[in-house]
């Protein structure tokens, strides 16, 4: 597989490692009243669709940036890729 | 119609006039008391022992494709029971224990070969860590004897003693560990099912499930609405797809691919099971001549039955680096095939929260040796409502609980397991 890093440009998905869902952006608040629950959630359940999957890689053998991957787990066909940097500021993580 | 040498030589001498389907092609009633979807290795197995050893025969194997045409057909058809942990050993040694007795239960010629697992290992480390694990295989009572450098030569005396980076300290052998002819144990099941009344309905997809009241009152699938008392699901790397139609969408497990290879034929060249252990790769020899052998999954979710490359370099330099002869095999064969990778490396046998549907999932990469015990605990699990003896530990609740399995140490992260 090829990988279109926004900055750097068609990569080997090689260079990558692969961590899962971007969810895993969304860390649970450890101090919410159900955080015991919402940290089971967020270690140990996964949507795994068949189709279209957004997930999380890391460019480790390049720039060390992570990666929201969006690739169809049918085909591994990458339709978008975004840094999650940006991915996360957008869903209001500031730090 | 029995299998045995003299109906061998009985057909021989007539024309082979006399052979029968080993199950038939039956269509699906209404309603069955167990409904088994999928029609794998651990579908089949269910059925088999509901049938054989619960004594139920109102069963129904629903199947999507063919039998035979899944991960039961695709895996590199290891069997062993070299387990570290409690929950794990005495399950995989009840499974090993039913493989050794598996042709004569099912009457069927699966070629179980109990030729030896050895795994290796590369540092004092790693043996301190396998010489853990075989006390560990013997306090449950199952073999295991840690050979020295010389002893692994003496087994195989051409991997490579002389240059390699990581050089050979020795391993663990598992002597009961073997091979088993795949196809042949999805055949055998239907056929020890088939035989005790159990319809095998291929070509039949399910399409739904029908939940009233929070119980579950049997299917939908492409060839109609089929009532059932119990369903058991039991499609290893479609668990996500098919539990999402009854509303479970959330398992804890993800999809991946996992490749296996296997060379042009060769003359009788390996002893048994050899597996690398500074990198990941396995080999065997299948009866017709050709290794058997693979490696890591690629490592990212996927429902494609193909792999890519870069895991196929890396499995051929473990070969190489491993027994660099094998770099004079040509290779025949390569094919993917799509694993129910869970959270901790081990297995789910449990029911759902849904009345009447019952899970059978997770198996990773190793699903294939545990077909007989996960088909047996399966069966009692859908029979008398309570967990094997064998299985009392692969629930749904360890992962809230914090009671993982862990066999290898990696934590919440399905490609590395």
């Amino acid at each position: 597989m090829i990988i279109p890093h926004p900055l750097l440009g068609p990569r080997d998905s090689q260079e990558f490692t692969y961590l899962g869902d971007a969810d895993l952006i969304d860390r649970p608040d450890w101090q919410a009243e159900n955080a015991a629950d919402r940290f089971y959630e967020y270690l140990y359940l996964r949507d795994n669709p068949a189709g279209e999957h957004r997930e999380l890689w890391f460019h480790e053998q390049g720039d060390r940036s992570w990666l929201v991957v969006t690739r169809d787990t049918v085909t591994h066909e990458i339709s978008k890729v975004e840094l999650a940097r940006d991915v996360a500021r957008a869903r209001g993580r500031s730090k | 119609m029995r299998y045995s040498g003299f109906k061998v030589l009985k057909e021989a001498l007539t024309g082979h006039k006399g052979w029968q389907p080993a199950w038939r092609d039956p269509a699906p009633k209404a309603h069955y008391d167990f409904v088994v979807v999928g029609g794998g290795g651990h579908g089949l197995a269910t059925a088999h022992y509901l049938a054989k050893v619960f004594g139920r025969s109102s069963v129904a194997v629903l199947e999507k494709g063919w039998i035979g045409g899944g991960n039961v057909g695709r895996n590199t058809t290891i069997i062993r029971s070299n387990y570290l942990l409690d929950g794990n050993e005495p399950f995989y040694e009840f499974s090993m224990k039913l493989w050794e007795g598996l042709e004569q239960d099912f009457n069927f010629n699966a070629m179980v070969s109990q030729r030896g697992v050895l795994n290796l290992c590369h540092t004092d480390a790693q043996r301190d860590a396998f010489r853990r694990r075989g006390n560990a295989m013997r306090l449950n009572g199952v073999d295991a004897e840690l050979l020295d450098t010389e002893g692994v030569r003496r087994m195989a005396p051409f991997l490579n003693f002389d240059s390699a980076r990581f050089p050979i300290k020795g391993g663990l052998l598992q002597p009961r560990g073997g091979t088993v002819r795949h196809d042949a144990v999805a055949w055998g099941y239907a056929r020890g099912a088939d035989s005790r009344g159990v319809d095998i309905i291929q070509n039949c997809e399910v399409t739904g499930f029908r939940i009233e009241n929070g119980k579950c009152l049997g299917v939908d699938t492409t060839r109609g609405f089929i009532g059932a008392g119990k369903v058991g699901v039991a499609v290893a790397g479609s668990s996500g797809r098919v539990m999402a139609m009854a509303g479970i969408n959330r398992l804890p497990i993800e999809s991946h691919v996992l490749q296996a290879f296997v060379s042009e034929g060769l003359k009788p060249l390996l002893p048994g099971v050899i597996t690398y252990g500074a990198g990941h790769f396995y080999v065997s020899q299948s009866d017709k001549g050709g290794l058997v052998f693979g490696g890591d999954i690629d490592g990212y979710n996927s429902y494609a039955q193909r792999g890519n490359l870069p895991v196929v370099e890396d499995v051929c330099e473990g070969g190489m680096s491993l027994m660099p002869m094998i770099g004079r095999a040509r290779l025949l064969r390569m094919w993917g095939g799509i694993m129910d990778m869970s959270m901790d490396g081990s297995p789910i046998i449990d029911r759902t929260d849904i009345d009447g549907l019952y899970f059978n999932g997770g198996w990773c990469y190793g699903g294939f040796k545990a077909t007989p015990a996960s088909g047996w605990c399966f069966a009692h699990l859908l029979a008398t409502d309570r967990p094997h003896e064998t299985a009392t530990a692969y629930r749904f609740d360890r992962f809230r609980k914090g009671l993982m399995i862990d066999e290898k140490g990696m934590g919440a992260q399905p490609n590395l397991h």
